[in-house]
């Protein structure tokens, strides 16, 4: 272990704990619906999706082989630069969390990674035309079918059901999205742990502790799959509330049909090689869920303010990984710890703002706004 | 800075023709679910067409979730 100097050893666990966020932040995409509909118990869901997510990031061997997927110049790429990129994505990460908006968590760490390559060297390491055409392109267009396609599946699965019991139905569409939440839960496994995992192997390899064209050793695996698992499990509720419940009132045959649409997005997107966020693909499917029941039934306001986090994502991260870059690039080992203290310090202090009003899993479903704000009426807080 | 429109196009129209059959297939096997129980208060009507309408359709949505299943693990290619 003669190779992992002070900086690796910290772009790792900078790494690990991105992955934590990933994980938390995007527990909703896969298990919102199925708690807001009941299908699954909060609880129940998150450890489900945990356990799926673990599962999904140690059977797929398609480790990312470039950090970025061509966005950003990787010979030019440092591990500072790796570092000040996921500081950048991390701190955006629970900025959007406190404000229980689901942001992507890969834009997040693209936006990271430009903002710091930008500023470490020069703007030719940043491929623009690839920002359009990997991140851009796929943001507009992802969520836009997966909503459709929920729409057009909603209004078929009422029309087709509206003679039949309503208890029935409920019920049988209830059973359904435990599979159909499962398969988002490791199709996420599958995709996000491997950005981890391959942004810390990339790192090794450039600090020369493992050869060129190395896989990820097994500590990485388990490591990167189980803190995805563990962030999965704690469960970002503000943001499982936003989905579940702010967007738009929720019932079982539009949950199902909003995770079914995400799967099949997901699946065929990454079949064909598209890089798409998964909860863009998610929130396009609840939105396309809501109004396939009745048309009045979405919150704009809150849709609104979502698109609005998902524009801003990119270029936010970005702001903050150039800024933890600057000082990184001037301040050498000295600069990475001075960071690393004021992300961990802004980290805690988004946590603190957060207790003021919390949401867990006994009052996530009482209630469809997320303010950081102490006056929530209906906030039941029976076990914080 | 090259677009494939052909890609894009097939990947919206196979999400949204997978995502239609999918549900409006579970939405008629939930169909013969709520006939079977719909036959316990009111004998006789249908509950073996129910059953095998439910049958069927369940054992389509389970064949397209291990297709799922298989596009999703690596290992299965």
């Amino acid at each position: 272990m003669d190779h992992i100097t002070f900086l690796v050893a910290v772009v790792i666990v900078t790494a690990l704990a991105f992955d934590f966020t990933n994980g938390f932040h995007d527990t909703a995409n896969a298990m919102a619906t199925s708690i807001a509909t009941g299908a699954l118990k909060p609880r129940t869901a998150v450890l489900v999706s945990g356990v799926l997510n673990i599962v999904g990031a140690f059977l797929s061997t398609e480790v990312a082989k470039t950090i970025s997927g061509g966005i950003v110049d990787d010979t030019l790429v440092t591990p500072a630069m790796i570092f000040a990129g996921l500081v950048g994505a991390i701190l955006w990460n629970l900025l959007t969390w406190l404000a229980g908006l689901p942001s992507s968590s890969s834009h997040a760490l693209f936006g990271g990674l430009v903002g710091a390559v930008w500023v470490g060297a020069g703007s030719d390491g940043v491929h623009f035309d690839k920002v359009v055409e990997k991140v851009l392109i796929p943001a507009v267009v992802s969520p836009v079918v997966a909503g459709v396609a929920a729409l057009i599946a909603t209004y078929l699965a009422y029309r087709l059901t509206e003679r039949a019991r309503k208890e029935s139905v409920t019920k049988g569409f209830r059973i359904g999205q435990i599979a159909s939440a499962s398969l988002v839960s490791l199709a996420h496994g599958t995709n996000d742990a491997q950005k981890t995992m391959g942004v810390i192997t990339l790192t090794l390899i450039s600090a020369g502790a493992l050869g060129h064209e190395a896989g990820p050793p097994l500590w990485v695996i388990g490591s990167a799959g189980l803190a995805i698992g563990l962030g999965t499990y704690l469960g970002g509720w503000r943001i499982i509330r936003t989905m579940g419940k702010g967007l738009t009132e929720i019932q079982s045959p539009q949950g199902f049909a909003a995770e079914t649409a995400s799967t099949t997005v997901i699946l065929t997107s990454a079949h064909l090689g598209f890089a798409l966020s998964t909860t863009q693909v998610a929130s396009g499917s609840i939105l396309g869920a809501g109004l396939g029941r009745r048309l009045a039934e979405v919150r704009w306001g809150v849709a609104g303010r979502m698109v609005a986090a998902w524009l801003i994502t990119l270029p936010a991260a970005a702001l903050v990984g150039g800024l933890a870059a600057s000082v990184v690039k001037h301040g050498g080992n000295a600069g990475t710890a001075v960071i690393a203290l004021v992300a961990v310090a802004l980290a805690t202090v988004i946590v603190l703002a957060s207790r003021r009003n919390p949401v867990h899993a006994n009052n996530v479903n009482d209630h469809h706004e997320v303010t950081i704000r102490t006056t929530a009426p209906t906030d039941v807080d029976t076990a914080a | 800075m090259h677009l494939d429109w052909t890609a894009l196009g097939q990947v919206t129209a196979v999400s949204i023709g997978v995502t239609v059959a999918v549900v409006a297939v579970f939405a008629l096997g939930v169909l013969g679910l709520a006939r079977v129980e719909g036959s316990r208060e009111h004998p006789g009507a249908g509950r073996a067409l129910g059953i095998t309408q439910a049958g069927l359709c369940f054992l389509a949505c389970v064949a397209v979730v291990a297709y799922g299943l298989y596009l999703i693990v690596p290992q299965f290619h």
